[in-house]
């Protein structure tokens, strides 16, 4: 299996004690670069592997990703044209795409 | 509240086996799990059994109201070629360019040499050796190119056998009416050998080894996704 599959490094970091969240694609609308279902597994150092986008949003979902690593709430986060955040954070391919982001728990 | 690392090992575990699994995400915050084909999580098992057949993940409505995500994970497409023949070296890198992962057995050790399959998995080996060690599966395509029932027959029966998403074989309508005998005196059903595709390709017009390698990998590829005609879709 591919080194950077984000659910490999999701088990792997998780092993070696680090806290990691799991973002997931839930949905797509118009021009989206990553299929549902597509994973990006992050960490609390920020780092982190796969994508859920084309990189327009991936910056976003790791800030939020630490905050539910510490609060360990789950997070439906939701990027679009129509919302002006969705432009700060660049969804410039003009879709619009809901993720999904939990806590890996040991 | 969230998803385990015991969940996720577990998950890579069944992706490492070739085994289609999918993580149930509950977007409400409720814990996460694991369904495998023909389990109950209280989805209707045709909506089940269409995220398996499609491969595509999704959100689901539970029979109890409650809306779920299913990242579904099914096996890479997969080509096993019986035969390291001129049809094999054209067919095997167009299907690996297709996205296949293309393994190649001859046991005929002129013909499966390095030099004339370079980079792809090769055996020259009998099939009845490699075989049990691929593991055949409804994920994986056969096409059985030596025209040799020595070697030819049995991989087409472990195929039907593995219920193989595609299973083909080269040869006249002649040859497939001997293959037909030999078969069902080894027990193969009726029903069964008409999974067979023989003479093996999309009626094309091939007239040589690498027009063959495209008709029987456009072949491969409609038993894999279906023909939008078929689904509604136009073309």
């Amino acid at each position: 299996m591919d080194r950077h599959d984000p659910l490999m490094i999701a088990e792997t970091w998780s092993r070696e004690g680090r806290s990691v969240a799991l973002a997931t694609v839930l949905e797509t609308w118009g021009s989206a670069p990553r299929a549902v279902g597509s994973h990006l597994a992050i960490d609390s150092e920020g780092n982190f592997e796969g994508s859920v986008s084309g990189g327009c949003v991936e910056g976003a979902v790791i800030s939020e990703a630490i905050d539910v690593i510490e609060t360990g709430t789950t997070k439906v986060l939701e990027f679009g044209v129509a919302d002006e955040t969705a432009w700060e954070v660049g969804l410039s391919c003009g879709g619009r795409i809901r993720v999904l982001v939990e806590k890996v728990t040991l | 509240m969230s998803v385990s690392a015991e969940l996720i090992r577990e998950l890579n575990e069944a992706r490492a086996r070739r085994e289609p699994i999918a993580l149930v995400s509950r977007p409400d915050g409720g814990a996460a799990s694991l369904v495998r084909p023909g389990e109950d999580i209280g989805l209707a098992e045709s909506a089940l059994d269409g995220f398996f057949r499609s491969g595509k993940s999704g959100l689901a409505d539970l029979a109890g109201g409650e809306q779920v995500f299913l990242a579904v994970h099914v096996p890479a497409p997969r080509l096993v070629l019986i035969g390291a023949v001129h049809i094999s070296q054209a067919l095997a890198p167009m299907a690996r360019i297709a996205g296949l992962d293309v393994t190649i057995i001859d046991p005929r050790t002129a013909f499966a040499t390095e030099d004339r399959f370079e980079g792809f998995p090769l055996y020259a080996d009998w099939p009845d050796e490699v075989l049990p060690g691929l593991g055949l599966d409804p994920y994986t395509a056969l096409a059985a190119v030596t025209h040799d029932p020595k070697i030819d027959d049995m991989p087409l029966m472990a195929a039907l056998e593995a219920n193989c998403f595609y299973v083909g074989a080269l040869g006249s309508r002649k040859t497939h009416g001997k293959r037909q005998i030999r078969m069902e005196e080894a027990g193969v059903s009726e029903d069964a050998f008409s999974r067979i595709h023989a003479p093996i390709g999309l009626d094309i017009g091939a007239s040589n080894p690498s027009e063959i390698a495209v008709s029987v990998l456009a072949e491969v590829i409609l038993r894999l996704r279906g023909a939008k005609s078929e689904k509604g879709q136009g073309i």
